[in-house]
């Protein structure tokens, strides 16, 4: 197919053609267009259907503000639905498909939804589907759910990779228009770091799409020149393809670089796309200004475009959407459009100003003070119908019609601190207001100043007001000669009409739906758009918010400014979500610890679990094991007969050095410490300050000076902070130093009975282990293997004759390999974190499901651990009348009284007989194992009135599963509860 | 946001873990009269002040100091930070030694 539409010159290169398809059909473009300008010069004006009505919609826009062209980029895992087509770079063999229609483009089913208009009004939603209730799940939601949304996944993986980058800068420019090259220009010839990031592919913002000079260049090629001399200075980054899409505290902005997105496939590893945290002393706001339109009927079918967009894509792209252009606008810049596209060679037909007082035109018939009242053409605009300042109705016949109602100032990032604009009367737009984001200023037509010559001085202006903040010197430069004309516009919103006519062209909401939202008292300019969704989708509302306003406030009876305005928050265009995980993803998700064994006990052929960030062995099955029970119950069974190791590094180890040391544990732990001997470790408890108990673990003296104490897994982190926070922010004069040395040591259990006898075959000669000189309990500083530094201390979670040894993490693997090379005549077995799950619940101790956040001291049967002879965290609160009931929760087991049935973690007690509900609750299982040294499952419970009840039966229920087991209560030690084995 | 440490200079606030009101420093003497209700006032009553609030951060991921940052709360600046520390000493605090002679 030729390009009917296209024209001569432009920036782009007709020298090096492009194949692309859109909706299966192939066409050819030129090396700088856009999916847009590209389509629009074959003489394709539909690209996409409407959110609610599925109105046949064309590209309105020639930027990033474009409400209607939302397209479908390329296939397979690369799928990107949502994308504009204005900004989408073409590229040899681009693949392009419409959206939100079914089944074609041109032929959408949905579109009937634009005959029901009158019952899809706004609130629609909030009147129609309230009745019958029952309707709503089974319906109404499915029908609406596949109703709504516009593109559409395939669901694969993402093939490619995004990064995360940071930058540091003096001054970030955002913009690269006039003003922002201008300013760029300044700070970065005074030396300053300059980071100048536009959105584009090409730099020089409007300066491309015009046909003003600067000086004696057109304004493209100035704003290539500026670009070439900023390129070779070592102190500015230049970013294209690059939106800055929001302002964050202290002058942190978010950047989306577009790396690749317009080549058909990243280069072998490189990013698609980069996530900039760009950390600026100062920014200058130079985004410009987006056009707006005005609303009349049927203002919504493709061929009625903005003014500004006809004129860039005739400048800049060489592409016209017909060779028939209508005007119609309430100021002198629709007038430049008409003047452009005759220039072109295009015919303009009128050029309708609502102005009696309309400057005249060249080349084309001036229709002043005449209003567009509708418009025909069912998939493409045919015809306008006016109303002439004499009253007169008249049709022109055109394909495309242009239209201007002025130009917002870009105000968006002003507003990412909650930022207010403020209206300013002579432009009739709102401008940035004072309560800019911190160390933001703003130039050019963002600012309002809509000139080229007022874009060019401003930002010079604020380059050199930032530098000087900075203590930086920079000068004026000489500004080359530009356009300086005053802006002239009689505001002017909608035509006046009964049809509807299109304010926010994404989510479909047309001035009717403002009025009935008024009428229904929506008075908050944040209801009505909640209401309506006007400035809800995509866009934000870019091209659409003002128009609204300026309706509301119509009705209301009220000026511009008095209605108020809604404001803006990022992004400022969509971000996708893969560059917000960067690689961040799949494996990469969080860091993964490994233990130091995991190298050994991934060749023994281990299964691993996630706890927290790190993956510790759950079991290690041997051959002929083909259930996890198999392998658990075994590693329990040679432990307690024989001997098995576990690795119980990830459990938190913190360093307690100083002179007062013991009197800091005093005060963390709830139990006292001070009198702990050098060379022997203490069961501790921690408490919250609300007497709730948080943590346990053990500290061991090796000097007396001198503590390691060891958290759960699970609480390192928080334990350590909270230990930091009582020795930083409470008792800041203790002489006591902390660090966490979790990662320095690499820790495993020896249990079992014959865990003495195993490791005198590891440990040197000279430290005797017997039972007299390290009895229970007894630590101390050792050596291993001929002179590894080592560190024993004899604890038991098992129940055990246990021990846990410690080297540094760099012999972890070396000490396991020895541990089970000796262990060989005892057969010993490793043991993962079922197994002991296992034994500690055989043996009761509590552990996470018991210190659940809603467990006391009390409650876990350590009640007289809480010292009343000192102060600790949690002490006084501890007290309090309602945690320390006669009936309270206590910690007990429970057995079924048929051995056969389970005990359902979870479960909840209740009476033999009677109901079950929570009235009747008599507390609930926390843990729940089969101990094979029991031959049944067993259960630690939390019972009302615990202790006193021995021996009572009660009844599990499990309303959930349906499911009641008859338990008896007994003591929580179901193994060895004497203690006999672990002093052994 | 940049939180600009006393020690390190200035530092992205994902670097820290925030905490809440610094008067979370002020942790009663247990043995006073009153214990009962001044702990649970320490612990649970807190001003929510749409301004100037001093409040508690710890740089997690860094040197593991504890901040006391006054941070308006409309606007997210920082006017002063502080080492947790220095304020708990100006507040009287030291060893809990001290609070028995007081009391």
């Amino acid at each position: 197919m030729t390009q009917m539409n296209r024209l001569t010159g432009g920036l782009i290169d007709q020298s090096k053609p492009l194949n692309f398809s859109f909706d299966g059909t192939s066409y050819k473009g030129f090396a700088g267009d856009t999916l847009a300008s590209a389509l629009l010069a074959n003489g394709v004006r539909l690209m996409g259907r409407s959110f609610k009505y599925h109105r046949p919609r064309g590209v309105v826009t020639a930027g990033s503000e474009e409400p209607n062209a939302l397209v479908e980029l390329r296939s397979g895992g690369r799928q990107e639905p949502n994308t504009r087509a204005t900004v989408a770079e073409l590229y040899d063999g681009f693949e392009a498909n419409s959206q939100n229609r079914w089944p074609s483009l041109k032929h959408d089913m949905l579109a009937i939804n634009d005959r029901f208009s009158n019952f899809l009004t706004a609130g629609f939603y909030y009147k129609t589907f309230m009745w019958p209730k029952a309707f709503w799940e089974k319906i109404y939601e499915p029908i609406i759910r596949n109703a709504a949304g516009l593109g559409s996944l395939t669901g694969e993986g993402d093939p490619d990779l995004y990064d995360k980058g940071f930058l540091h800068c003096d001054v970030l420019i955002i913009g690269a228009g006039p003003a922002g090259l201008m300013a760029a220009l300044t700070a970065g010839r005074a030396g300053a770091q300059v980071v100048l990031a536009d959105e584009d592919f090409r730099m020089g913002g409007r300066l491309n799409a015009e046909t003003h000079h600067l000086g004696d260049m057109p304004g493209a090629e100035w704003a290539a020149t500026a670009v070439a001399e900023l390129a070779s200075m070592d102190n500015v980054r230049l970013m294209t393809r690059s939106t800055v899409f929001g302002a964050y505290d202290h002058g942190v902005y978010g950047v989306l670089e577009r790396v690749a997105d317009h080549i058909a496939t990243p280069a072998a590893g490189k990013p698609r796309q980069i996530l900039w945290r760009v950390y600026s002393k100062r920014a200058i706001l130079c985004a410009g200004s987006t056009e707006r339109s005005i609303a009349f009927e049927n203002n919504d079918r493709p061929g009625v475009m903005m003014a500004g967009a006809v004129r860039a894509y005739a400048n800049r792209w060489a592409a016209t959407p017909d060779q028939n252009i209508a005007i119609f606008t309430n100021n002198d810049d629709g007038h430049r459009t008409a003047a452009d596209l005759i220039a072109k060679g295009v015919n303009v037909p009128a050029v309708i100003d609502i102005r009696p007082d309309a400057p005249k035109v060249v080349g084309a018939e001036l229709l002043a003070g005449a209003q567009v009242i509708g418009s025909k053409g069912r998939l493409g605009l045919t015809e306008v119908t006016l109303r002439l300042a004499s009253g007169e109705m008249r049709s022109i016949s055109c394909g495309a019609l242009a239209v201007s109602g002025g130009w917002n100032p870009n105000v968006h990032l002003t507003c990412h601190q909650r930022g207010r604009p403020k209206w300013n009367d002579a432009l009739a737009a709102f401008v940035p207001g004072d309560d800019l984001p911190m160390g933001m200023t703003v130039a050019g037509a963002a600012l309002g100043d809509l000139s080229t010559h007022g874009a060019l001085a401003g930002g010079a202006k604020a380059a050199v007001a930032a530098l000087g903040d900075l203590g930086m010197t920079a000068g004026i430069p000489i500004l080359p000669k530009a356009d300086d004309t005053p802006v002239k516009l009689t505001p002017f919103w909608h035509v006046a009409g009964k049809g509807r006519a299109w304010l926010d062209l994404q989510n479909d909401v047309t001035v009717k739906d403002v009025k009935l939202a008024h009428q229904e008292n929506f008075v908050s300019v944040e209801h009505l758009k909640r209401y309506t969704t006007l400035g809800m989708a995509t866009d934000q509302g870019k091209t659409s918010n003002m128009g609204a306003l300026a309706v509301m406030a119509e009705m209301t009876g009220k000026s511009i400014p008095e209605t108020g305005t809604t404001i803006f928050r990022p992004p400022y265009t969509p971000v996708s979500m893969g560059a917000m995980a960067g690689r961040a993803v799949g494996k990469e998700f969080h860091p993964t610890r490994l233990t130091p064994s995991h190298k050994w006990a991934a060749e023994q052929g281990a299964e691993f679990v996630e706890v927290g960030n790190w993956l510790r062995a759950q079991w290690f099955p041997r051959t002929g094991e083909d259930h996890w029970r198999q392998s658990v119950d075994r590693e329990v069974t040679q432990t307690r007969n024989s001997v098995g190791i576990c690795d119980v590094t990830t459990l938190g180890k913190i360093d307690v050095q100083g002179a007062d040391a013991a009197e800091f544990l005093n005060k963390i732990y709830a139990n006292a410490f001070a009198k702990l001997p050098v060379g022997k470790v203490r069961y501790g408890l921690m408490l919250r300050e609300d007497g709730i108990a948080a943590d346990d673990g053990t500290a061991a003296r090796l000097a007396e000076d001198h503590f390691v104490v060891t958290t759960t897994t699970a609480n390192a982190v928080t334990v350590y902070r909270n230990m930091e926070f009582a020795r930083q922010c409470l008792w800041p004069d203790l002489d006591v130093q902390l660090i966490s040395t979790t990662e320095a040591w690499a820790q495993y259990a020896v249990a079992g009975p014959n865990a003495r006898k195993l490791l005198q075959k590891v440990v040197d000669a000279e430290f005797d282990l017997s039972n007299e000189a390290f009895p229970f309990m007894a630590c101390g500083e050792i050596t291993v293997c001929g002179g590894t530094r080592a560190r024993l201390f004899r604890i038991s979670f098992s129940g055990e004759l246990a021990y846990e040894i410690a080297v540094p993490t760099r012999y972890g693997d070396g000490l396991i390999r020895a541990l089970m090379a000796a262990g060989k005549e005892f057969d010993v077995t490793p043991y993962g974190t079922e197994a002991l799950g296992v034994m500690r619940i055989e043996k009761g101790h509590a552990a996470g499901n018991e210190l659940n956040g809603t467990t006391t001291a009390l409650n876990l049967g350590l009640g007289r651990m809480v010292s009343t002879k000192k102060d600790c965290i949690g002490n006084v609160l501890s007290k309090r009348d309602g945690m320390n009931t006669e009936d309270a929760l206590r910690l007990v087991g429970v057995r079924p009284v048929d051995a056969k049935d389970p005990v359902p973690a979870g479960s909840h007690l209740m009476a033999v007989t009677g109901p079950v509900d929570a009235g009747h609750d008599q507390g609930y299982v926390t843990s729940a194992a089969y101990s094979p040294t029991l031959g049944t499952a067993i259960g630690l419970a939390f019972v009302k009135g615990g202790a006193a009840r021995m021996g009572e039966r009660l009844r599990l229920a499990n309303p959930l599963e349906g499911s009641e087991v008859l338990v008896e209560i007994v003591s929580a030690h179901f193994v060895d509860p004497e203690g006999e084995k672990l002093r052994g | 946001m940049i939180i600009n440490h006393p020690l390190l200079g200035p530092r992205d606030a994902q670097e820290f873990t925030y905490l809440g009101d610094a008067t979370l420093i002020n942790r009663p003497y247990w043995l006073s009269e009153n214990a009962l209700r001044d702990f649970h006032d320490y612990l649970h009553l807190r001003d929510n002040p749409a301004g100037e609030h001093r409040e508690l951060w710890f740089h997690e991921q860094g040197d593991r100091s504890w901040l006391v940052v006054t941070r308006n709360t409309v606007t997210h600046k920082i006017s002063s930070v502080e080492l947790a520390c220095d304020v708990a000493r100006a507040n009287g605090r030291s060893t809990g030694r001290e609070e028995a002679q007081v009391a």
